[in-house]
């Protein structure tokens, strides 16, 4: 069979013993695998077969001896046709040339997979044989298990966003003239250590809304659409005429038309209400209407006589007020900036109520780094460092999509719209599909980012394979036949991959 | 996403036949063209804001004072009551804390460790991928295309798998936690991308150059070092600095092989993680300082930097 690597077995002979031992399995798997072999070594054959038969034919004449026998000698020339010129055939020297590679590969790349194979049916010493305990207690360990879900939560997740993201980015670039700036503002974040991203990430959530900028945002905007209340820490005294439930407050008496609603409030750091206006004692209610005031009743000195709005106590405006007969709410005002209200006569004879909206404590944010967030907010870090990889990648694809598909289907009556979706997308599958698949090798070991943002007390929730197995293998009370067995998962997972990259290598310098 | 189809672009052709070329480049086409024009501008603008904050957010709670930081956030340093064009706030900014982090040997030390660990690891790979990717370009072996399918194959292997084996490894050796065994362990999974990118790389150089040369009697050194290396150079570029970034940004294989009394920076701001909070004034202006080497990599490279992440895309 006319296969460069049969020849090669021919010329062993003058291989010295190093790089002889390298070729044994070589053309044991040649011999056992015939259809792939071809396969393999045509891969090359077809870039040196062209043109090496003209310049080995042009080359011979002016060819040193030493040259002419190392070709002979290493098979070249002969029926396989295969020049002299370029390849040439003298395997110590390329022995030479990949010792150190081997060597390095060999012992710390090679070595270590079958040794991690082989340790992963140890037990956690490394003494005894245990079969597939440690795999079996991989699936049975709560720990491992919630590594393996959010593995399985962040593999889906990341590289679809990071994806998603990347083709709008690169497509409303496209045609910005400063495009250029945004790409390199949003691929940055990949120049840095996942370590200063977490530092940096670690801050954003912070949960504190005055220091942590996305609690900042968040409240914000949370704030904008959602009542808050606007005075958390007000309390009535213990001997006003009110009672407390489930954190509203409710009148002991009912009221009536006749006599103004007095509800004294207190608990407010005089210097909040400072800029409050001071509190004006209701009117006389007219038309079977309700009247009545909210205030603060306490000034500082203590003078004040309580329950009796005097001493320039201060009003407290914008509370809640509802009247409320037999558990219903019956009708409902807002004090004005004078703490008074007035209720319409349907409220005669009905409780008054400040529900507890009035004095919720106010809005805090999100726990980001909690046990139910923690996950999708490491996750958002990724994003914001990776989105710029599938950025660029789609950007370099869609530059070589032809414009005029584009201006056709425009022309055919296309909005942009159905352009990207019918035309674009299609063209970049390739694209998309290889981001897609190196975002998911990356994020399959992904270890720092958790491991750094993640706080002590939520480490648990936002486990992952890589960092399990580091704390398994390296953390207190070790167990590397565990660590290595989630080593092992790991390498099964990407296999797979491993096949893919090997077949679209061949299928390419078959071409 | 209206915007793509620029306006003028598309007027222009229809001006002799406007009714029938372009049937779509009607008054309210082009409005709708105009206002999505400018909508992506500013959602661009928008979105590039977001991106930098995380980043301006380290940068200025690296400048201002920890008391400060400990009960306002890191925008306190606009003066946001003035109007919008904020202006700084002088009196939330010092070089206090960098001041203290130079001064600070432990700090110090862990920079140097971490360019004692990245330039070795940056050159052994390029030097060693260099030699075998040229082997597999130009030079014939038995089962050369095998050999390159299984360092095709080791492309994806991720560290984890090595690391209890090589820890073992390097103790017999009598190199664990030392700076020769993260060298040695970065080289080796720095490699199979190497090899791989160099060997394409090598394998486009024309053939007729590396015919000249040996008739001019060059050996294999010689070819490689006169003419395959220089040739490869911006290939070499790509791999280096992509190798460089990766090493210098590493944190596991530091954590688990470098010296734990002298490690890279990585690994010493790792250590201050757990009091987070407290000491955001050595762990912002630290992690800022371990910023800036690679960002000025990636800014005064970004070329060579695209084209190496395209290549590795199967890395």
């Amino acid at each position: 069979m006319p296969t460069p690597s049969q020849p090669g077995s021919g010329a062993t002979g003058d291989i010295p013993d190093d790089a002889g031992a390298p070729d044994a399995p070589v053309t044991g798997a040649a011999t056992g695998t015939s259809s792939s072999t071809t396969d393999g070594a045509t891969a090359t054959a077809p870039k040196t077969a062209s043109s090496t038969a003209q310049a080995a034919a042009d080359a011979a004449p002016a060819r040193t001896p030493a040259e002419q026998t190392s070709a002979e000698r290493s098979g070249a020339g002969t029926a396989v046709g295969k020049g002299a010129s370029a390849l040439r055939r003298r395997p110590w020297i390329a022995a030479l040339f990949l010792l150190p590679a081997l060597v390095v590969l060999g012992a710390l790349v090679v070595y270590p997979i079958a040794f991690s194979v082989f340790r992963s049916f140890m037990n956690a010493d490394g003494s005894s044989f245990v079969g597939l305990d440690n795999f079996t207690e991989l699936f049975t360990d709560d720990s491992t298990l919630i590594a393996f879900r959010n593995n399985l939560v962040w593999v889906i997740v990341a590289p679809a966003v990071c994806t998603a993201l990347g083709l709008i980015f690169a497509v409303l670039t496209e045609k910005v003239r400063w495009g250029t700036a945004f790409k390199l503002l949003v691929f940055m974040p990949m120049a840095i250590s996942m370590l200063a991203s977490g530092i940096i990430f670690r801050l954003v959530y912070e949960q504190d809304p005055d220091r942590g900028v996305a609690n900042a945002m968040w409240t914000t905007v949370h704030d904008t659409f959602a009542e808050t209340s606007p005075w958390p820490d007000a309390r009535p005294r213990t001997d006003a005429p009110l009672t407390i439930s489930k954190g509203a407050y409710t009148t002991k008496d009912t009221v009536d038309a006749g006599s103004p609603a007095h509800l004294p409030l207190v608990g407010i750091p005089p210097k909040e209400a400072g800029d409050a206006a001071v509190a004006k004692k209701p009117a006389k209610a007219e038309g079977g209407q309700i009247t009545g005031a909210v205030w603060l009743d306490f000034v500082k000195g203590g003078r004040s006589e309580h329950g009796v709005i005097d001493q320039q106590e201060k009003a407290l405006a914008g509370i809640k007020v509802e009247a409320v007969k037999d558990g219903r709410k019956v009708a409902e005002a807002t004090t004005g900036e004078d703490g008074t209200f007035t209720l319409p006569a349907a409220a005669d004879g009905a409780k008054l109520r400040l529900p507890a909206s009035n004095f919720a404590a106010p809005y805090n944010g999100i726990d980001w780094l909690g046990p139910t967030l923690v996950t999708p907010a490491i996750i958002g870090s990724y994003v914001w460092m990776w989105a710029g990889f599938a950025m660029v990648l789609i950007a370099a694809g869609l530059a070589g999509v032809p414009r005029e598909l584009l201006e056709q289907a425009r022309v055919d009556g296309c909005n942009e719209w159905k352009v990207f979706r019918k035309v674009t997308v299609p063209l970049l599958a390739p694209v998309l599909g290889v981001v897609t698949v190196t975002l998911m090798i990356n994020v399959l070991k992904i270890f720092d980012l958790v491991y750094v943002i993640a706080p002590g007390a939520t480490q648990r929730e936002a486990n992952v394979l890589a960092l399990q197995l580091y704390l398994k293998s390296f953390g207190g009370s070790p167990d590397q036949g565990a660590g290595s067995a989630i080593a092992v998962v790991l390498l099964l997972l990407v296999v797979p991959v491993m096949i893919l990259n090997i077949r679209r290598l061949r299928r390419e310098s078959r071409r | 996403m209206t915007t793509l189809t620029a306006p003028g672009a598309s007027s222009q052709p229809t001006a002799p036949a406007p009714e029938a070329a372009a049937p779509k480049t009607s008054a309210a086409a082009r409005v709708a063209a105009f206002t999505g024009h400018w909508a992506v501008r500013f959602a661009l603008v928008v979105i590039g804001l977001f991106w930098l904050m995380p980043t301006a957010g380290l940068l200025s709670s690296s400048l201002r004072d920890p008391a400060d930081v400990s009960i306002s956030g890191w925008w306190n340093i606009f003066d946001l009551n003035g109007s919008f064009p904020w202006i700084l706030n002088k009196d939330q900014l010092t070089t206090s804390n960098y001041d203290a982090l130079f001064a600070n040997d432990q700090v110090m030390s862990s920079l140097w460790t971490t360019v004692l660990i990245t330039v070795p690891a940056t050159v052994l790979v390029v030097v060693i991928g260099a030699l075998a990717g040229y082997a597999f370009a130009w030079m014939d072996f038995p089962g050369r295309d095998w050999w390159f399918l299984v360092v095709v194959g080791l492309l994806v292997v991720p560290v984890q798998v090595a690391l209890v084996p090589v820890a073992k490894l390097f103790n017999t050796l009598g190199i664990f936690e030392t700076t020769a065994g993260v060298v040695l362990f970065h080289t080796a999974f720095g490699l199979p991308f190497a090899i791989f990118l160099l060997r394409n790389f090598f394998a486009e150089i024309p053939r007729e150059l590396l015919e000249a040369a040996r008739l001019d009697g060059a050996g294999e050194i010689r070819l490689f070092t006169r003419v395959v290396l220089p040739l490869g150079g911006p290939a070499i570029a790509s791999l280096g600095i992509f190798q460089f970034l990766w090493v210098w940004n590493d944190m596991l294989v530091a954590l688990i092989f470098a010296d734990s009394t002298n490690p890279p920076i990585t690994v010493a701001l790792q250590q201050q993680m757990r009091q987070f909070g407290n000491n955001i004034d050595v762990l912002a202006p630290g992690a800022f300082i371990s910023m800036l080497v690679p960002l000025a990599v990636f800014f005064a490279f970004q070329k060579q930097f695209v084209s190496g992440v395209m290549a590795g895309s199967v890395k």
